[in-house]
């Protein structure tokens, strides 16, 4: 009876399927650092929602004329992010940011994702891309009626979530599901942190000026080793513009001081995350080194961490900025992106 | 046997009763909560006043706050006995995204005389821990420079001598000589004693107020266009600030509400 009763594919006549739960697969790092993933209550992860999330992270279907998914600008062999620039929505509308790579989501303990933090929630954020115009422009009342027109997707959400009205709050809590299982924390920087990896003399030239207050200071926005998030997850003008076409986070609050902040993306698997910044405007690290080492422009909100502004930047030398890119690459982690847990099935 | 039984129960209420302290008085607790504000020259800093240049230091230069993040840690009452209730063992304050402002003791207090002390940053021997929820924060200091916590990240703009718009990081941490390989630190975190409160009605709220202006002129006159970036390799700088913040934290108003 035991054995029936803790079977995900059972079904209770009166509470309807009991769902198998899923842990978060923390890595070891993390476990030692970092507080525990976040979870909210009301969608805690399953075995069947996650799996439903995967199905419907890779389904075109949830796009207005059926052409793309999640997938479509967040490419498995791309970190989860898109090697174009701006990524093309349905018609080939491109998109007005960078597609962000999805990386330990679970783990954003402040909430505000999109680069300008306009959405509280996981399951709030999925509602954007799929509405959005110039991504897949669809609706949910036409994602619902494609999911009640299948042949196998209402007995999944059945089996996920006890509802046979499937509504926008199971699509996005599943998607959200999948999204939180994608942990990326086995880098060989990670390795080496627990000390079964060493890093070259260049790696480790490149760790000193990310942690050098007087050359890299990457430190304060992307953390250290004893944040393998590689992400403050806060907001900053990092002196790209002297005015804005876009203007981020304060766009969204309306805060004036917040004009052209952005999100800290995290520096994890930027092997696979090119091209660079809320635009895609750098196409290489070392273009990404090179403006925080001489292209900082100067703007009313730009961040007191960008430092020499009327020089330009912090003026490294060639030989750390090439050792900067080699401790940066360190933070790559293949096996995120081949983990056939978050590959297409 | 049973006479035996009944006598003892009839016997109970005689028992119990002191015929000396007939009127014992009840314990009265309250609520108690501490407050952290931020203040330059008597003018309230909030988020909300972000950003503008608009307060003037010890040396005349004209700055902005648009960063204000510190750590207070060892929060602790001791009461007219000597005995000490830890109300935290640090509290995270960031001025900007409004976190960490209101302090709610864990327990309630017995209403009375109490003395209310805490740190400035980590000491030394607190430096040494692993906190998971500011590794989160990215409030570490880097390993070369003996690693632990920053104190406090305090960034803006003020206005050089030069006439521009210069942004500046006052970042306070544990002071630290040659970084690298051999490292020496010293404890520049700062104990604040705030002296005597009295914790009375049914809550009581204490603030603790950072006046930011004193971070700049005692003993130390502090002159910005020197000292603004870059100083928390500078051991120097290090040592002036914890000279200086000696006198930043004071008491403010202690709130009562009556039962």
């Amino acid at each position: 009876m035991f054995l029936l009763a803790s079977c995900g594919k059972d079904k209770d006549a009166t509470v309807g399927y009991t769902q198998t739960p899923a842990e978060i697969a923390t890595p070891l790092i993390f476990q030692q650092l970092i507080p525990e993933a976040v979870i909210p209550d009301n969608n805690p992860q399953t075995q069947e929602g996650i799996a439903l999330g995967k199905r419907l992270f890779y389904d075109t279907r949830l796009s207005l004329d059926n052409t793309i998914s999640c997938a479509s600008c967040h490419k498995p062999q791309e970190g989860f992010s898109d090697s174009r620039a701006l990524s093309l929505g349905v018609n080939g509308t491109p998109g007005t940011r960078n597609s962000m790579p999805l990386t330990n989501l679970a783990f954003n303990y402040f909430g505000n994702f999109n680069w300008d933090g306009s959405a509280a929630t996981l399951e709030e954020q999925h509602e954007i891309p799929i509405t959005s115009p110039v991504e897949m422009h669809s609706t949910f009342a036409d994602i619902t009626a494609m999911i009640a027109a299948d042949t196998s997707y209402p007995l999944q959400f059945e089996q996920a979530f006890n509802v046979t009205n499937v509504t926008k709050t199971e699509v996005t809590k599943a998607l959200s599901q999948f999204v939180r299982t994608m942990v990326s924390g086995n880098s060989k920087f990670d390795k080496y942190l627990l000390g079964e990896a060493t890093l070259t003399a260049q790696e480790q030239n490149g760790l000193n000026v990310f942690l050098d207050e007087t050359r890299g200071d990457c430190f304060h926005c992307h953390g250290s080793p004893t944040n393998p998030l590689w992400t403050d997850n806060i907001f900053h003008n990092n002196g790209l513009d002297a005015s804005f076409d876009d203007r981020g986070r304060g766009a969204f609050t309306g805060d004036p001081n917040q004009f052209g902040q952005f999100k800290s993306p995290s520096l994890r698997n930027l092997a696979y995350t090119a091209p660079y910044m809320h635009d895609g405007r750098f196409a290489t690290l070392e273009e990404v080194v090179n403006h925080y080492s001489e292209g900082l422009v100067f703007s009313d909100t730009i961040d007191p961490l960008m430092k020499a502004v009327a020089n330009g930047g912090v003026q490294l030398s060639d030989a750390d900025k090439a050792d900067l890119v080699a401790f940066l690459l360190s933070l790559s982690d293949p096996s995120f992106i081949n983990n056939p847990a978050y590959l297409p099935n | 046997m049973k006479k035996i039984v009944l006598l003892f129960f009839a016997l109970i209420p005689f028992l119990a009763c002191n015929n000396d302290d007939d009127t014992t008085t009840p314990v009265v607790e309250s609520d108690v909560s501490i407050n952290f504000t931020q203040s330059f020259d008597n003018q309230s800093i909030t988020a909300n006043e972000f950003s503008n240049l608009e307060y003037t230091n010890e040396n005349g230069e004209q700055l902005s706050i648009s960063r204000l993040r510190y750590l207070m840690t060892d929060i602790v009452l001791t009461d007219s006995d000597g005995i000490e209730t830890v109300i935290a063992d640090y509290n995270f304050v960031d001025v900007g995204e409004s976190t960490g402002a209101v302090l709610d003791a864990p327990t309630k207090f017995e209403q009375g005389d109490y003395t209310l002390s805490m740190r400035f940053g980590f000491s030394d021997a607190d430096n040494n821990g692993v906190y998971t929820d500011l590794n989160a924060l990215s409030w570490g200091v880097p390993a070369p420079l003996g690693g632990g916590y920053h104190y406090m990240q305090m960034e803006g703009v003020y206005i050089n001598s030069e006439a521009v718009n210069t942004n500046y990081q006052f970042h306070t941490i544990r002071a630290a000589q040659n970084p690298g390989d051999d490292v020496t630190l010293t404890d520049t975190s700062i104990a604040v004693n705030l002296g005597t409160i009295t914790i009375d009605g049914s809550a009581t709220t204490i603030q603790v107020n950072m006046n930011i202006e004193n971070w700049y002129k005692n003993p130390n006159l502090w002159n910005l266009n020197e000292l603004y970036t870059m100083l928390m390799p500078n051991y120097d700088a290090q040592i002036l600030m914890n000279e200086n913040g000696q006198d930043v934290f004071t008491l403010g108003t202690v709130t009562t509400i009556e039962e």
